[in-house]
Parts: C-alpha cells; sequence; structure tokens
C-alpha cells in the first residue's frame, strides 16, 4: 500500500486559480451523513447500473461539448468496444481513447456478470463530461434525471466512476 | 469509485474506493485486463462490507512503484528543458504552448469530437443523447 498522501486536487486546483488570478472554486461540500440504503440481496444476485462521467460517447452520438455541458448520452451496455470513444477537457485523454475501460469499465463489468461475482448489467448506462462548473445544473437538473433514470431501470445498485 | 480523494471527501458520498492512480483512470490501467479485474473485484466489494455512510475504502494498488507522477499533476515545470514537456499526451485544440500561463484547454461550445469520422457519422437528431432543459 501507499503510504504517501494522494493529490490534493482541490488545495492544488485553489493554487492554480490563484496563480491566473481567479476566485476560488467553490467544491460541492455536504457536511451531514448522507443517505444510505442496505443492500437487499448478494451481489451475485444484483441487477448493477454504470454512470460515468469521463466523457465517453459511441459512434454515432453526438459529443459533448467543453463549455458546461449538461447533457448525457445512454450507451447500450452490450455496445462493442471498439465504438466507444472520449472527449473531455479536463484529463489527458490517451489512454481512454487506447481503452475506455480506463474510466468506463464495461468490458470489467461484463466479466464480472460471466464470472457470477454481479448478477446482470442494466441494459444501459448513463454517460457524461463531468467538467460541469454549474453545480446547479447537476445539482437540480442532471443529477435527479440520472436518478429517475436509474430507478426505471430497477438497478439493485449503481456504480458511478467519475473522472 | 474515485482517484481524487479530498473531492470526495468534499462531496461525501455513501460508499466510496479510491484509486490513487493519475485522474483518467479512475478504473484501472488502460489494456490491463487482470488490474482491471482486481480493482472492480475490490470495489464491488465494498457494496458489501461498507457499513457505515459516508465510508471511503482505500484500495491497494499503485500506480507506479514511486509517487512522482505527482509531483507533476497540476504543475506544470515553469521552464520546459529541451526534450521535455511535449509527451504529456496528444495536443489539444485550443492548449496554450506556454506552460507560464494557464495550460488549459480552450472551452468549445461545439461538439468536441475524438476523430473527423465521429463529426461525419453522428446523427443530429441522436435519440440517445439526452439535452435536458434549463428554465433559469
Amino acid at each position: 500500500m501507499s503510504t504517501r498522501a494522494p493529490v490534493d486536487y482541490i488545495q492544488r486546483t485553489r493554487e492554480q486559480y490563484d496563480a491566473l488570478g481567479y476566485p476560488a472554486y467553490e467544491w460541492v461540500h455536504n457536511e451531514s451523513p448522507p443517505p444510505f440504503a442496505e443492500l437487499e440481496k448478494p451481489l451475485k444476485q444484483c441487477k448493477v447500473g454504470l454512470i460515468a462521467s469521463g466523457g465517453i460517447y459511441t459512434r454515432g452520438q453526438i459529443a459533448f461539448h467543453y463549455k458546461d455541458d449538461f447533457s448525457y448520452r445512454e450507451i447500450p451496455t452490450d455496445i462493442e468496444t471498439s465504438a466507444l470513444r472520449a472527449t473531455h477537457f479536463a484529463y489527458d485523454l490517451t489512454d481512454a481513447r487506447r481503452d475506455p475501460n480506463v474510466v468506463f469499465p464495461i468490458d470489467t463489468l461484463r466479466q464480472c456478470v460471466t464470472d457470477g461475482l454481479i448478477g446482470s448489467l442494466a441494459d444501459v448506462a448513463y454517460t457524461f463530461m463531468g467538467g460541469i462548473y454549474s453545480v446547479r445544473k447537476v445539482e437540480t437538473l442532471l443529477a435527479p434525471a440520472l436518478a429517475e433514470r436509474v430507478v426505471k431501470d430497477e438497478v439493485d445498485v449503481v456504480l458511478l466512476v467519475p473522472v | 469509485m474515485s482517484s481524487a480523494r479530498s473531492i470526495t471527501e468534499s462531496a461525501n458520498p455513501p460508499r466510496a474506493v479510491y484509486l490513487d492512480y493519475p485522474l483518467g483512470h479512475t478504473s484501472g490501467k488502460p489494456d490491463d485486463r487482470n488490474n482491471q479485474l482486481d480493482i472492480m473485484r475490490a470495489t464491488l466489494a465494498a457494496f458489501e462490507t461498507i457499513d457505515s455512510p459516508g465510508t471511503i475504502v482505500d484500495l491497494l494498488f499503485e500506480w507506479t512503484p514511486d509517487d512522482s507522477w505527482k509531483d507533476r499533476v497540476m504543475r506544470p515545470s515553469p521552464k520546459k528543458e529541451p526534450g521535455e514537456g511535449q509527451k504529456a499526451g496528444p495536443k489539444q485544440a485550443g492548449a496554450k504552448e506556454d506552460s507560464h500561463s494557464d495550460d488549459r484547454v480552450a472551452r468549445f461550445d461545439t461538439p468536441q469530437y475524438q476523430t473527423e469520422d465521429d463529426a461525419s457519422s453522428a446523427d443530429p437528431n441522436c435519440p440517445t443523447c439526452v439535452f435536458l432543459t434549463d428554465n433559469r
């Protein structure tokens, strides 16, 4: 195990913004204990949903833009991995374009279904591009829309994969 | 899953696993199926083992034997040595050359496709692209 400290992205963002003369970015901060739902069945019987914010889209879809794009994409979970694309302004896309599983673990999760570790995958995964500066748009529009989708999909758990 | 512990601590989700990898590798190393599966198994296990809201489980994986990659995160070197500084990934449209100034990517409000072919094959009426309406 690494004994060295994790990169403090909040602190480094503050330093970068200071150097550029920008006001400090206001990160989401939730104090109260988050809501917590117990798992109601063994994982190997669970239907698993996937939501990822690394800017994944498929060939044929409209790509994300870089200015507070709070749209999302439906990605069938039986998609050919070679049809997946990645676009994002805030991380190095080299590895995500080589192997989308680094930010959208679709082959990994399909293998976990095959191995019997999880019951099944939802038919559709949801993706967006996480570089959204408006907390309001995420909290009042995007997050509720995605929550509604996964409830309708009748998943037991949702795996969130941010970048 | 998280590769940014401080941000996850601040957002405070019900359950989280922390992977000490560079951003852009939240679920593993490229083309390394065993690594990706090991990480996913440990991640999925946390659904069953975490019993207290707000818990972050630290996953036991290291990107490299040393942590030198962390020194370069969001800290572009003020002065480029010859032959260095140009290998940090694909040149992105709008990226400035001068690392003294803002080295972030310009924020275009048009779709940023991975390839030309993606742009020409995109369905303008894309039924699986969901654009939410902001009434404010």
